[in-house]
């Protein structure tokens, strides 16, 4: 009964909560600029809830994450671009992203995911720096892609009701997971692999599972991402842009999904804030701030800003406040 | 300490929010200023095109005295990283929020293609210095977005006029050409290069792509210099040919080398690449008073000579506001038109009239670079 | 037949100055992966700062034999004893604090990202070195010998002959000082090194001074062999640089030699015989491939991890 009103209040929430940014920007108090960063902020923000169910829930180690982002978004760019810009081929282009990034991820996955930690990391980065070597050559295969010069003329077909619920779907999405029978197995894999496998979890298949779908997400993000702006560069989805969503999942907690939400909106938000209120000729000092905040933010929040704690309604309701996860994230310290 | 840390560091940004507010501001009476915003990468690896793009624009608007026909000026500077995305941002910021009326910048291809379809969309006006991608002005299906002008040349021209001056005045039989693949103007140069000096009767014989990243350009030279042509075209800007002009003199090349537009800088490594040509917009040595006046006055501010996009975002800079001055009007739509319809207009980079795609008509130099750090001029070439 | 050999004998010369084209770049990359692997083997952080570091020496070491006009050796020790510097005040500040509240070492990585932009960004203000692409003036001549038609240049002995006069007295450090004892102790077991009374706090900074004056050494020989220096010239190479430490065996001081040596000859082949806008892809297929066959690199213990 009370779990049955908890998921009736959040639901009424979420709804409000459109209709109010909704109102908001139909009525010009969000401006143009102000929506189309909040709908990027969005987009990062299933990009990086893809990662957080890879690397904060399963423990797998990815430095690249934005490749699977740029296969999602040059795959939907792709078929709007080539079939036309009508709803339903947007809609086909969406799953298309999404379910390329997944195909890959599974072929790279199934033999990558045996390696451990940093191991993993450098060769998911290895894996990025192979497709964006492949996106500067996509000419090659076919002109459309654009190469190194970039791909033109997406239809804009991306709105904020997409993103908005494209991000609530990935939310819901990755929360039902770690809640399920998997997700436990999953959080498992990433305490104690070892552990794990004795007690009788196919590691394997769970690890896979994850990257899979978190991949997937990226994918997902990357195809409303074309969408929105409606020219895809290779540069837009390189290494850096990889250690940005990384940097995401961490700065919000490991295993925290309100923390990645947060930090992930939070993070845009406070760049193009930084860009406002520099003076002109100061402008230059805007990543060196960026740079110093989170070393700062860091150095002071070692597990996160939410470090693994979820931030839920049940705090509006009455509950105590929720204890998903309270794993330290990873088991390796840096000293005892 | 760490307290210290984050103490320092909000100090700051209490400091910055403070004097945050001063520029452009919003001003009152709306009825006689232009409101104009500039797009240029002010940080990462391509800053200083950034700067020099940031110097003339502000050069060129203290130099009007802040004023175009009956309007005021205010200015809005934004930078994007060279990146697309923060590009396609900035641009929405500054027409939606600051409201220009008229967009300068950015430098990079990849940047300036999202600023022109939001600008043109929303019917602003969208001049940049350096783009060179014909995507830029003109959209997919080859129409033009009407409110886009480039103040450069297009990339065939030079190439062209470089592919016949080795040919016919060099004697030119061999070339290899170097080109950074990620780099429109790069490509497009090399591309237009070829098809000419392979037109007339040359050969191409090395033919190599590079990355913007690449430092290590031992191993393409290596070939190069087995292959043992008569010019080596290396049509980047002059950073990257500095480079590559030093390897491929430490590896034994001695070829002659050419370039384009992008060589002209005071920071070209000018020992190295001595008695090599490129192709240019104007000579520094060009007696007429535009070119003089812009030199002097660019060295006076800014302590340094102007390069190419300076040159060319002064350029840019100043036939917007003419196009202002003419259409005496801060209406978008009567600016784009009256810069249409400008004829002959006397910028730095020659004397400029629109063709149908808004790019420049106007004719290249041929430059040769000496070793005491100037340029000799060679020939004119009109279109 | 005779076609065959023809081409052969040809290409042999062709083939062999690629080889020190190649072992050019490995040398340099050698350098930099040294303090990759240092500082992982003691407290198992992938310093991403360590590239930016590299770009720091390397401008040391320019200003010093150009504005400072000092000869070129005595150039890269300034570079090296700043870098020096650099690297334990960064440890100082930003790694530290996070060992000593028992952080997860993926905190640390993260504050490595927010080092590396900060130096990045803040080295191409103009009051610091500025955005601009410097021309770098050797401060010696161009020599080329050609030996049996393979051409071999000054800068390429100096290279080889720098990198190895380091890796000797690195090697001396290491292994017949007390403070190369105690770091091997720290990255054997930290816990038992410290019960034993070794200053950890000590070691690793010391590592870090070391691993950053590698790391400039090697940011001056790079602006000497491709003369030009710019604030992000650190980003491409350190990552190479990790890489090959890794595919040597993260950790392991002659693996990551090796790695480096085989990185900077896969790099340079692959521009000169396929194409050189391939050559990150198959430098890092081929890093993949390897770890697939051997998790660990090619000289690091795999064993099975502790429980």
């Amino acid at each position: 009964m009370a779990q049955m009103s908890r998921r009736l209040v959040a639901a009424v929430s979420v709804v409000g909560l459109y209709i109010l940014l909704e109102l908001l920007r139909r009525t010009g108090v969000i401006g143009a600029y102000w929506a189309q960063v909040m709908d990027l902020s969005l987009i990062i923000t299933i990009s990086a809830v893809g990662l957080s169910l890879i690397y904060g829930f399963a423990g797998q180690f990815s430095l690249g994450h934005a490749a699977f982002y740029g296969i999602g978004a040059y795959t939907a760019g792709l078929i709007t671009k080539t079939l036309g810009g009508e709803i339903h081929w947007y809609v086909v282009a969406l799953a298309a992203g999404a379910g390329a990034a997944s195909l890959v991820a599974f072929l790279i996955g199934l033999p990558i995911l045996r390696l451990r930690s940093d191991y993993l990391g450098i060769a998911t980065l290895g894996f990025g720096f192979i497709v964006k070597v492949l996106l500067d050559n996509s000419d090659k295969i076919s002109p459309t892609l654009g190469g190194a010069r970039g791909m033109l003329g997406i239809p804009q077909m991306t709105t904020f009701p997409w993103v908005f619920w494209g991000a609530v779907l990935a939310v819901l999405l990755v929360r039902n997971l770690v809640h399920s029978s998997y997700g436990r197995a999953c959080l498992s894999v990433r305490e104690d692999e070892i552990a794990a496998d004795i007690m009788g979890i196919h590691t394997t298949r769970f690890k896979t599972l994850a990257f899979v779908l978190g991949c997937g997400l990226a994918g997902l993000a990357g195809g409303l991402y074309a969408h929105l702006y409606s020219y895809l560069h290779p540069q837009s989805f390189d290494f850096l842009r990889s250690l940005d969503v990384l940097l995401i999942v961490v700065l919000g907690g490991l295993g925290s999904l309100t923390g990645t939400v947060v930090t992930a909106i939070g993070l845009v938000f406070l760049q193009e804030w930084l860009r406002g209120i520099l003076p002109r000729d100061y402008l230059d000092w805007r990543i060196v701030i960026y740079a110093i905040i989170l070393i700062v933010l860091m150095i002071r929040r070692p597990q996160g800003l939410m470090g693994g704690r979820e931030w839920s309604l049940r705090i509006l309701v009455g509950g105590d406040p929720a204890q998903i996860v309270t794993g330290k994230g990873e088991k390796g310290r840096a000293s005892a | 300490m760490k307290r210290g840390m984050a103490a320092v560091l909000v100090l700051g940004l209490g400091v910055l929010a403070g004097c945050g507010n001063a520029p452009g501001g919003t001003g009152g009476g709306d009825e006689k200023v232009v409101r104009i915003g500039l797009i240029a990468p002010l940080t990462g690896d391509v800053k200083t095109f950034g700067e020099s793009t940031k110097n003339a624009f502000e050069l060129a608007l203290e130099q009007a005295g802040y004023k175009a026909g009956d309007f005021t000026i205010q200015h809005f500077i934004q930078d994007d990283r060279n990146d697309p995305t923060e590009a396609m941002n900035i641009a929405t910021k500054l027409i939606t929020e600051q409201k220009v009326h008229a967009l300068v910048g950015s430098v990079s291809s990849k940047a300036t293609i999202s600023v022109s379809d939001v600008a043109n969309q929303s019917r602003v006006v969208h001049i940049t210095g350096t783009a060179t991608n014909i995507a830029v002005t003109v959209d997919e299906k080859g129409n033009r977005k009407p409110f886009v002008f480039r103040a450069c040349f297009t990339d065939p021209f030079q190439g062209q006029v470089a592919a016949k001056f080795a040919l016919e005045t060099l004697g030119a039989r061999t070339a290899a050409v170097l080109y950074d693949k990620g780099n429109d103007y790069s490509v497009g140069l090399a591309e237009s290069f070829r098809q000419h000096f392979e037109a007339g009767g040359g050969e191409v014989v090395a033919w190599e792509a590079y990355a913007l990243t690449d430092t290590d350009f031992s191993a393409i030279l290596t070939k190069v210099a087995d292959a043992k042509p008569d010019l080596l075209y290396l049509p980047d800007y002059y950073q990257k040919v500095s480079l590559i002009g030093k390897q491929a003199r430490a590896k034994g090349i001695t070829a002659t080398m050419m370039g384009g537009d992008g060589w002209d800088s005071s920071e070209l490594d000018f020992a190295t690449m001595a008695g090599g040509y490129f192709t240019n917009h104007y000579s520094p040595e060009d007696t007429r008073p535009e070119v003089q006046q812009f030199v002097t006055d660019y060295q006076a501010k800014y302590g340094s000579v102007p390069d190419a996009l300076a040159v060319l975002a002064y350029d840019a800079t100043n036939i917007l506001l003419e196009g202002i001055r003419r259409a005496n009007s801060n209406d978008p739509d009567q600016i784009r038109q009256a810069i249409q319809n400008l004829k002959e207009f006397k910028a730095v980079s020659g004397q400029i009239s629109f063709d149908e795609n808004g790019n420049p008509v106007k004719p290249a130099a041929i430059l040769q670079v000496q070793g005491d750090k100037t340029t000799k001029f060679i020939a004119s070439v009109n279109p | 037949m005779g076609d065959l050999l023809e081409s052969i004998r040809n290409g042999l010369p062709l083939l062999l100055e690629q080889v020190l084209n190649g072992l050019q770049l490995g040398f340099v990359y050698a350098l930099i992966a040294l303090g990759y692997t240092m500082v992982y083997s003691i407290i198992k952080l992938i310093n991403f700062a360590h590239g930016d570091i590299f770009m720091v020496g390397a401008f040391l070491g320019v200003f010093g034999f150009t504005y400072w006009h000092l000869p070129w050796p005595a150039a890269i020790l300034v570079a090296m004893a700043g870098c020096a510097l650099l690297g334990v005040l960064i440890e100082r500040i930003a790694y530290r604090p996070l060992r000593a509240k028992g952080a997860p070492r993926i905190a640390a990585l993260i504050t490595a990202i927010g080092v590396s932009l900060f130096i990045e960004y803040f080295s191409s203000l103009k009051f610091v070195f500025g955005p601009n692409y410097r021309v770098v003036e050797r401060p010696f001549g161009d020599f080329r010998w050609s030996l049996g038609g393979v051409g071999i240049s000054s800068i390429q002995l100096l290279v080889i002959a720098v990198v190895l006069g380091l890796l000797l007295a690195l090697q001396y450090v290491v292994y017949r000082t007390r403070i190369g004892k105690a770091m091997r102790a720290v990255a054997f077991d930290m816990d038992a090194a410290r019960l034993m009374g070794i200053d950890v706090d000590k070691v690793i900074a010391y590592t870090f001074a070391i691993g950053s004056a590698l790391a400039a050494a090697a940011g001056v020989l790079y602006a000497l062999a491709y003369p030009q220096i710019h604030p992000f010239m650190g980003i491409m190479p350190g990552l190479k640089a990790f890489t090959a430490a890794v595919l040597g065996g993260i950790g392991n001081i002659p693996g990551a030699v090796l790695g480096a040596l085989i990185m900077g000859q896969v790099e340079v082949m692959t521009a000169a015989y396929i194409s050189s806008e391939f050559r990150d892809a198959i430098a890092f297929s081929l890093l993949i491939l390897v770890l697939l066959v051997r998790p660990a690199g090619l000289l690091g213990k795999a064993g099975p991890e502790k429980v």
